[in-house]
């Protein structure tokens, strides 16, 4: 194929409550045909009750070399890490 | 063989599902891309799972330890029902989807119809039947959208295999004989009544599509008989080949 269709982010929602999660990426020429592709491609078995479909470039990525300013705060502001609060044992998952 | 007419009305829906799906099964791998191939074998694999729910039913009829793959691989060619449209090759994509197309709008209209059948096992396959070949419609009437509608030589690919597929399409409106007894049964779709919605249905997408509708006077059947075209020969020494060398083979 000398021209290749433009790359499609898929993402699928499992359940309703989730929030729609990054599955993959597919080709197709247009949104109806990566909403199909996708099905086809990936909510076969029950997967999901939604699905998303956004054309690759439109999503702007992070530069992996900007990870230092992006991702790694100074460590010694620990006020912004809330660990002076003390947890109940009820509250699960934190 | 108490309910013989039923039988053989059960493996002209099955068979048309069978033959439809070893065509398209052909194709895996072999897609014009990879999502296509996988859409494909989708549509190829929901047609099986049907074929197989009908072969259960009908081999429960028939008795005498019958078991669905009796049915599916050791029939003669005179034997199998289906129409000559789901048997003929996958030429090009243009082919392959204009075929789907043809019968995707047949098999939705019957299955609709089915769900109302006085035969309780017949309504629950359709009744599962119908969600999936509702995506086959779908999929295949936005191909044909897209191939007419396309560029210039896609047009003139899919007009092409319209034009030479569309004297099979008036046999999907016939009843043999065995039909007959079944509508008048109440379990069987009196599918002569569905062919002015069908090619209704069908002329809207080809408008759409840009595509000429044929204006054809000649049409032809035989399938239902089991008087098929010379391609069924090869199809069936495809399918029937392992059952053919090994005798009783099982998974």
């Amino acid at each position: 194929m000398k021209k290749n269709w433009p790359l499609w982010e898929v993402f699928v929602r499992s359940k309703n409550g989730l929030e729609h999660r990054h599955f993959g990426s597919l080709h197709a020429a247009d949104a109806d045909m990566a909403l199909e592709n996708a099905r086809d491609v990936y909510t076969r078995r029950n997967e999901g009750v939604s699905i998303w479909v956004v054309e690759s470039k439109y999503i702007t990525a992070s530069n992996p070399a900007d990870n230092g300013e992006l991702f790694e705060p100074a460590q010694d502001k620990i006020y912004r890490h809330p660990t002076f609060y003390d947890l109940p044992d009820e509250v699960k998952h934190m | 063989m108490k309910n013989e007419n039923l039988y053989k009305y059960i493996l002209g829906i099955a068979d048309n599902s069978l033959i439809l799906g070893q065509r398209l099964g052909e194709l895996c791998g072999h897609g014009p891309n990879l999502e296509t191939d996988i859409a494909l074998t989708n549509i190829n694999l929901d047609l099986i799972g049907q074929a197989r729910s009908y072969y259960q039913y009908a081999a429960k009829l028939y008795g005498d330890n019958k078991q669905e793959d009796d049915i599916a691989f050791l029939r003669l060619e005179r034997e199998y029902r289906n129409l000559l449209l789901v048997e003929q090759p996958n030429t090009h994509f243009g082919y392959v989807m204009a075929r789907q197309f043809l019968f995707d709008i047949y098999h939705y209209l019957l299955m609709e119809n089915l769900q109302h059948s006085k035969d309780e096992t017949l309504v629950a396959i359709a009744k599962k039947g119908i969600k999936e070949v509702s995506y086959h419609k779908r999929f295949s009437s936005d191909w044909i959208k897209r191939l007419g509608d396309g560029t210039e030589e896609s047009h003139a690919k899919v007009q092409e295999a319209i034009n030479n597929l569309w004297r099979f399409t008036d046999e999907m409106f016939y009843l043999t004989e065995a039909d007959k007894a079944v509508v008048d049964a109440g379990i069987g779709v009196d599918v002569s009544n569905l062919k002015e919605t069908y090619y209704k249905k069908v002329s809207e997408v080809l408008t759409e599509a840009t595509l000429q509708i044929p204006e054809n006077k000649y049409f032809t059947k035989g399938g239902k008989e089991g008087l098929h075209t010379e391609h069924m020969g090869y199809i069936l020494a495809d399918l029937q080949y392992m059952q053919k060398t090994f005798p009783n083979m099982t998974w």
